[in-house]
């Protein structure tokens, strides 16, 4: 009887078996390294329709977050602001710059600018921004240091895995109440004491936190 | 080897394991030869019956991708009743899939020998109806398409499957199961897919059965590896028999719900699904035979056993329903009470009686030898049981979810023209595979017929048996 297959193909069928756990091996830990290092687009710079300078507004003139952002402490959306809000200020000042133009625009037509979202959570999460501003998660936790930032980006993955971080363990990023709008905020040594205490002045539950239909409802 | 013409066959019905006059030659045209034929020849009959399945799968398909387009609302699952047609499916296929395990590792272990003509193809049957079974909780996802969170992988949500839910269980008996089914019928292929390489005429065929027989040269090592290996794999598989479908029944028995909460659903949902198995063995056994002929090695014995099994555990299925009404009344539980009731006289007390008479009623004909000795009548009885099977899922699922605790939270339940097209398809999904497979591969494990052909011989008469060396 011929031989139909030359004498390699036993390694060759050796190494398929070798292969297989090789491949095995190999997907496990391409996938735990994406968990880890995936960032979700994080430092990518989204384009708006006005060329607004967070770095300006918020750093170098110091204006407070919840100016702009109105409802964040009372709603769970944080809001951007109306055109009218940018022309509180702006009928007074650089009125007829290049730069203000499409505010001008928006305000002449009554149309509102459309800006673009950056921080774009998946439809199936419940994201409520007065829980978290009220119990003392500072906006720069999740938005980073927007009062340094030109254009804006987003700068935490916002993965499940990353919100699990705090929701596990709150007391390592809790801040005063007072402190949230603060950018330029720094932990203290003591944070993890300090933590503790505001989990039990804020009456933050725990277990509650970290039960499915909090974020999904 | 000269392939004996078709009309030269006579039909030998025999009480015995395999039929007297019996050699390695005879045993090699019956069940290889309808195999190598070339694909030009093969019988008008596979090719209508292939036509038929793969026609139905063409539903399946069309339904997932409608499924999948549309979103799960295609179907009648709702509140109260989201559990239905897809976890009765679920649950009826892979019940079907247990005989096939049974037959080839726990009768392996028993040493009997009548499971070597059947276990090829019911072990097929097992994979395929795995196979189906699985795509089922699959596609009653509302988004199928991220099904791999069911596993512990490491993933940026920072979480895990949740291990105390017997859901999750369900992946792992099922994925084990099939894992496993696949290697036990894989193995147990390789001395006949040798035969095959050697034995077609054609280059390709050949290419393939020998890339599949992994070498295979029939030297006493690699005889004594494959049997280590063969019993192996049935010590790893006869656990399963039990604990897959127990670990199903857990799906419902750690749940609350009246008619779902009961000690006996693990033990009771394993003699279903060797009841529904063997009923579905021989729906394939009766027609294989006949159509390739093999009268003699699927003899009358191995349906006489078939229906004994069959027999034997429907009565414990049936003992089944009368504990759960005992309990139901004995416990004192109102609910428990209701739900009993409720069962036989509500208003899908239709499905009960209708259960007890496919299940419990149509198999006792089996108790007289000449209803076990008739092909036909075995037949009608094994449908019947594959029907009770089904209305014995949909009684549990759909009845209970109906009417729980609560009135305000009743309602009622019909399954949709999709869910039906599913289920329907599902068939074509299972017949495709098993068309292809018994063109494709032999359904009889030929080494093992060939070892009890020496055995037979051997032992009946010391004279020379009429063996020709193929």
């Amino acid at each position: 009887m011929p031989q139909y297959f030359p004498p390699n193909s036993n390694a060759f069928a050796k190494w398929s078996i070798y292969g297989g756990m090789v491949f095995f091996i190999v997907l496990i830990t391409v996938l735990a390294i994406f968990a880890r290092v995936s960032n979700n687009k994080v430092g990518v710079a989204i384009e708006q329709p006005v060329a607004f300078a967070h770095n300006l507004h918020a750093g170098q003139l110091g204006i407070s977050c919840a100016y702009c952002h109105a409802s964040v402490e009372t709603s769970a959306v944080a809001g951007v602001p109306p055109t009218e809000t940018c022309m509180a200020c702006h009928s007074q000042i650089r009125v007829g710059t290049e730069q203000l133009a499409a505010v001008q625009k928006s305000w002449d037509t009554n149309i509102p600018i459309e800006w673009n979202k950056v921080t774009d959570l998946a439809d199936f999460v419940y994201f409520n921004h007065a829980i978290h501003v009220n119990k003392g998660v500072g906006c720069a936790e999740c938005h980073g240091r927007v009062d340094q930032m030109e254009v804006v980006f987003k700068a935490e993955p916002l993965t499940m895995g990353w919100c699990l971080e705090c929701h596990r363990a709150p007391e390592k990023f809790l801040r005063p109440r007072e402190e949230v709008f603060n950018m330029a905020y720094e932990k203290p040594a003591n944070q993890l004491e300090l933590g503790q205490n505001l989990v039990e002045e804020y009456h933050i539950n725990l277990d509650k936190l970290i039960s499915c239909s909090v974020c999904h409802r | 080897m000269t392939v004996k013409p078709r009309d030269a066959r006579k039909v030998i019905e025999t009480d015995r394991v395999i039929a007297p006059g019996q050699s390695y030659g005879s045993v090699d045209d019956a069940v290889n030869s309808p195999v190598l034929l070339p694909l030009g020849r093969t019988k008008l009959w596979w090719f209508i019956g292939f036509g038929i399945a793969f026609s139905l799968l063409m539903l399946y398909l069309y339904t997932v991708i409608y499924l999948i387009v549309t979103g799960i609302g295609i179907f009648g699952n709702n509140i109260p009743v989201a559990w239905a047609f897809p976890i009765i499916n679920f649950v009826w296929w892979i019940g079907i899939g247990h005989a096939g395990t049974l037959i080839s590792a726990i009768l392996l272990l028993f040493r009997q020998d009548w499971r070597t003509s059947i276990n090829r193809f019911a072990e097929a049957m097992t994979l395929f109806a795995v196979a189906v079974a699985g795509l089922y909780p699959i596609l009653h996802l509302g988004r199928p398409w991220v099904f791999y969170w069911l596993f512990p992988y490491p993933n940026t949500m920072g979480l895990w499957p949740q291990f105390r839910s017997p859901l999750d269980w369900d992946v792992w008996a099922i994925s084990t199961y099939a894992s496993v089914s696949m290697f036990f019928w894989f193995i147990g292929l390789i001395p006949d897919l040798a035969t095959l390489r050697d034995r077609s005429e054609n280059r390709f065929a050949k290419l393939m059965y020998g890339m599949m027989a992994l070498g295979w040269r029939g030297s006493a090592k690699h005889w004594q590896r494959y049997q280590r290996a063969y019993l192996l794999l049935a010590a790893l598989a006869t656990p399963l028999v039990l604990s897959v479908h127990s670990t199903i029944a857990m799906d419902f028995a750690v749940a609350q719900l009246p008619g779902w909460n009961n000690t006996v659903s693990p033990p009771f949902f394993v003699a279903g699904a060797v009841f529904a198995g063997f009923a579905m063995v021989l729906l394939l056994a009766i027609p294989l035979r006949k159509v390739f002929g093999l009268e003699g090695l699927i003899t009358k014995k191995h349906l006489d056993n078939a229906s004994k099994v069959m027999l034997a555990t429907g009565l414990i299925v049936l003992y089944g329903y009368v504990i759960e009404i005992f309990t139901a009344w004995y416990s004192g539980v109102e609910f428990e009470r209701f739900m009993a009731f409720n069962r036989m006289f509500g208003n899908y007390g239709w499905s009960f009686w209708a259960l007890i008479f496919f299940n419990s009623v149509a198999i006792q004909p089996l108790w007289s030898k000449r209803v076990r000795n008739s092909p036909i009548a075995l037949f009608i009885i094994a449908i019947s049981v594959s029907i009770g099977m089904w209305l014995e899922r949909f009684v549990i699922i759909v009845v209970s979810l109906t009417r729980d605790f609560l009135p305000s939270s009743w309602g009622d339940y019909s399954g949709t023209l999709w869910d039906w097209s599913l289920y329907i398809g599902s068939f074509g999904l299972f017949l495709t595979l098993f068309f292809l497979f018994i063109r494709f591969l032999p359904s009889i494990a030929v080494a093992e017929i060939k070892e009890l052909v020496h055995h037979t011989n051997h032992s009946e008469s010391h004279e020379a048996p009429p063996t020709e060396v193929s």
